[in-house]
C-alpha cells in the first residue's frame, strides 16, 4: 500500500475509534439523569481519566515534551498553577508563561 | 432552529482570560508540524484535526505510523487513549438535555467533545437556560474545533520556522492549561479526590500496562472519590 493511502486509512480509523466514544456517550446520556447516582459516577471517572492523561503526558510524555527533563516539566506546573491561583484563575498568563519558561530552561 | 444569540454566547468562550483559544492553539501548531514531520500533507493534517478533534489520539496515530505500527494497531491504541470522551460525554450531556430539543443536535455536536470545550462547558452550563444550553454547547465547540483546525494548517505551514525548543515550550501548554482548569473544578471533595488519585494513578499505572493505564486509573481512582463522596454526602 501506498504510504498516502495508509495515511488516509490511519485518519479514518483514529476519526473512527474516537467517535465511538464520543457517539456511545451521548446515547448513553439519553438515559442518564443528572441527580442519579451513575451520573455522579461517571462525572468523578471523567475527571480521574482526564487527570490521569495529565499526570501521564507531564511524568511520561509522548513527543517533543520527553525532550525536557522531568524535573523541568513539574517545576513548570507548579509555577503556572501557582500563577493560576495568585492571579485568581486567570488562564491565559499561565499557559503563555509556561511555554516561555520551558522553552528557556530546556534551551540551555 | 439554532438560537443564535446562545450559540455566539459560547462562541464567545474563546474571547477573555479563561479562553482555551490559546493552549488550543499551540498544541495543535506543535501537532501540524509533527504531522508534517510523520509525511502528512497539509490536506491530511487539516482533514486529521476535522475528523477526528482529539489531541492524544492524534498524537498517537502520528507515532504509530512513525514506527510503522499496524492499522489494527492504531484503533485499539486510539481507542484507548480517547475512550475517556466516553465517560466526558455522559458527564456532561445530561446537563444540556432538554425535550424541545431534537436528539440530532446531541448525536451531531458530540462531535465537538474535547477537553477544553468539555471544561468550559461544565464551568458556565449554570449560567444558561437549560433550554438553550445544547446552542450554547454547539456554540463553545464550533468555537474550539475550528481553531484546532485553522491552527493545524498554521502549525503545518510554519513548521520549518519552529525549532525544537519552541516545540517543546508550545507542548507543555495544554497541559499546564488542563492542570489549571482542573484545579479551578475541584469544588467538592469527590471531585478533588478523583483529580488527584488520577494524576497519581495514571503515571503509576502507565509503569505497568501503557496501553491501559488510563482506563484503569480513571476507574479505580473515580470510584474511589464516588464511593467517597456517597459516604460522606456529598
Amino acid at each position: 500500500m501506498e504510504s498516502s493511502q495508509i495515511i488516509i486509512l490511519a485518519i479514518v480509523v483514529t476519526s473512527l475509534a474516537t467517535f465511538i466514544s464520543r457517539l456511545m456517550g451521548a446515547i448513553t446520556s439519553q438515559k442518564v439523569s443528572v441527580e442519579s447516582k451513575v451520573f455522579n459516577w461517571f462525572n468523578c471517572v471523567a475527571y480521574s481519566t482526564l487527570a490521569a492523561l495529565l499526570g501521564r503526558m507531564i511524568i511520561f510524555p509522548a513527543g517533543v515534551l520527553s525532550e525536557s527533563t522531568l524535573i523541568i516539566r513539574i517545576l513548570v506546573v507548579f509555577i503556572c498553577i501557582s500563577i493560576f491561583i495568585y492571579t485568581k484563575k486567570n488562564l491565559v498568563l499561565p499557559t503563555i508563561i509556561s511555554a516561555i519558561i520551558l522553552s528557556v530552561l530546556t534551551s540551555v | 432552529m439554532i438560537n443564535s444569540k446562545v450559540f455566539f454566547q459560547g462562541l464567545k468562550s474563546l474571547q477573555g482570560s479563561r479562553s482555551p483559544a490559546i493552549p488550543l492553539a499551540a498544541c495543535f501548531i506543535a501537532l501540524g508540524a509533527l504531522l508534517k514531520d510523520a509525511g502528512f500533507n497539509l490536506q491530511q493534517s487539516a482533514a486529521s484535526s476535522l475528523f477526528t478533534y482529539a489531541l492524544p489520539g492524534q498524537l498517537v496515530m502520528a507515532e504509530s505510523l512513525l514506527v510503522g505500527a499496524s492499522i489494527l494497531n492504531i484503533f485499539i491504541a486510539v481507542w484507548l487513549v480517547n475512550f475517556r470522551l466516553y465517560p466526558m460525554t455522559v458527564s456532561l450531556f445530561p446537563l444540556l438535555v432538554h425535550k424541545s430539543q431534537p436528539k440530532w443536535k446531541y448525536y451531531l455536536s458530540c462531535h465537538f467533545l474535547a477537553v477544553s470545550s468539555w471544561l468550559i462547558a461544565k464551568d458556565s452550563y449554570k449560567k444558561i437556560d437549560k433550554r438553550n444550553r445544547i446552542d450554547f454547547w454547539i456554540g463553545v465547540g464550533v468555537g474550539t474545533w475550528s481553531t484546532a483546525i485553522l491552527m493545524t494548517i498554521a502549525g503545518y505551514l510554519s513548521a520549518e520556522y519552529l525549532n525544537k525548543d519552541m516545540m517543546v515550550g508550545l507542548a507543555i501548554v495544554n497541559p499546564v492549561y488542563f492542570f489549571c482548569m482542573m484545579i479551578g473544578a475541584m469544588k467538592n471533595i469527590s471531585i478533588s479526590i478523583a483529580v488527584i488519585l488520577g494524576t497519581i494513578l495514571g503515571p503509576l499505572i502507565y509503569l505497568y500496562s501503557a496501553e491501559w493505564s488510563l482506563l484503569f486509573a480513571g476507574l479505580i481512582a473515580g470510584t474511589v472519590a464516588f464511593l467517597f463522596g456517597e459516604k460522606n454526602g456529598v
